[in-house]
């Protein structure tokens, strides 16, 4: 979707400023670790998947998604999930009244052991199809254009760009489905474009390599 | 709740209002029952202090030392990394590119934060920053110019955006007058920056500024 987290080649946005390597913590504030363990510890709940979970914090007015720190909009995504998919109701966040400890239904809260289980072994995105992969290495692929307000992993920056086919990663559950809670897979592959084709004839000696589903592209007759 | 952001990292001074906003959102779920508290602590504990860009720097100076483990980290670096005990959450599909001399890889997630956090931890509050995430694709020379790395101009720049969940890791080139370095001794040498591509290795000079 549009938004303000599709950042790839604004300007403007100043100096980069990082931290000495040496010096930098983890976490910048206590409430920061809090969100990051409540968004991974809700998250395990299994009512929402990583592509929800991103789109929820990119569904915000564009202006406020850049001028939040970064957990302010971990937050923001972790609240509109909750509510969203009924684990808490607004009177209760909001007013932090009417606090029901009933839930409509049973929901397994991991323990320390479960949740370090399941961060150790993570979940592979790849699927298993019978369809076959459209695009070859070597086909050159135009990125469609897409305004749409959905969820898409096809940054602004690529669209109507045309790229080389630089591998073919297999299939994937597409995150477009997937963040309207519809898991499919979708055949992925690396593009390489050149610099001086996404950003004019200054871009000398620079590839850019972006992971692509096949629904975002259209080959390129030679 | 005006603050000043000029986009230089993360916050380290929150208004107070948004340290009772996330202990309020806390209380609540664990009155509710949808999380348990030790399982948070356990959570924030193997990211803060169990997995990090130690787990990365031990991938590279192996590589560096051992051939074969390099082959099959090119072949199928989640399977190599998992050998070295590395496994997990945003690190399912890992991908290592290697520096060479013509070629110096940068790693962004323009779209959000995507990293390896298997053998990186959490990424530092510039790769999540705008400024980074805008300009690493379109002027990867000049953000490279912002961590002091200057690269050969004949060099080609290759920019890695992670929109999927694939996850690259940065192999830096073995510095100069290391030949005889333990795999142990060269891990030092590896920092987090240089497996993102920011920077490269340390030299054998520059060994001790890690710890300081």
């Amino acid at each position: 979707m549009k938004g303000g987290h599709d950042l790839g080649g604004q300007l403007e946005m100043g100096p980069i400023n990082p931290e000495p390597e040496s010096q930098e913590q983890v976490f910048h504030a206590d409430w920061e670790r809090r969100v990051f363990a409540l968004t991974l510890a809700t998250g395990m709940l299994g009512k929402w998947n990583i592509d929800e979970s991103r789109h929820a914090r990119e569904r915000q007015d564009p202006l406020t998604y850049i001028q939040n720190s970064y957990y302010e909009n971990w937050l923001e995504g972790l609240e509109k999930l909750l509510l969203e998919k009924g684990l808490v109701s607004t009177e209760e966040l909001v007013l932090a009244a009417n606090i029901s400890s009933q839930t409509t239904e049973a929901l397994s809260v991991p323990t320390p052991n479960l949740a370090a289980k399941i961060l150790a072994s993570g979940a592979r995105s790849t699927m298993e199809t019978d369809s076959e992969a459209l695009f070859c290495i070597g086909d050159r692929v135009l990125v469609k254009a897409s305004e749409t307000a959905a969820h898409t992993r096809a940054p602004k920056y690529t669209q109507g760009v045309i790229g080389t086919v630089a591998a073919q990663l297999g299939c994937h559950s597409f995150p477009d489905s997937n963040a309207q809670g519809v898991h499919e897979g979708k055949q992925l592959y690396r593009v390489i474009f050149s610099g001086s084709d996404l950003w004019g004839s200054h871009s000398v000696g620079a590839e850019v390599l972006v992971d692509l589903w096949e629904p975002y592209l259209d080959v390129v007759a030679s | 709740m005006p603050h000043d952001h000029h986009h230089d990292h993360d916050h380290t001074e929150p208004p107070s209002d948004l340290e009772l906003r996330v202990k309020a959102l806390e209380s609540l779920l664990v009155e509710k029952g949808l999380v348990n508290p030790e399982t948070l602590n356990r959570i924030i504990e193997t990211y803060e202090h169990k997995v990090g860009p130690r787990n990365g720097a031990h991938v590279v100076a192996k590589a560096w030392t051992d051939p074969e483990f390099k082959q099959a980290l090119m072949d199928d670096a989640t399977e190599a990394v998992a050998s070295l005990g590395y496994c997990g959450r945003q690190g399912e599909h890992l991908e290592v590119v290697e520096n060479t001399n013509d070629t110096h890889n940068l790693v962004v997630c323009t779209l959000c934060s995507c990293y390896p956090w298997t053998v990186l931890g959490l990424p530092p509050a510039w790769y999540k920053s705008a400024p980074y995430r805008s300009r690493a694709v379109s002027d990867p020379r000049a953000v490279l110019k912002e961590f002091g790395t200057q690269l050969d101009e004949k060099s080609t720049i290759r920019t890695w955006d992670s929109t999927s969940e694939m996850r690259y890791l940065v192999l830096p080139q073995r510095p100069a007058g290391t030949e005889n370095w333990s795999e142990q001794d060269l891990q030092q040498l590896v920092s987090r920056n240089s497996m993102i591509g920011a920077e490269l290795a340390r030299s054998p000079e520059q060994k001790g500024e890690g710890d300081k």
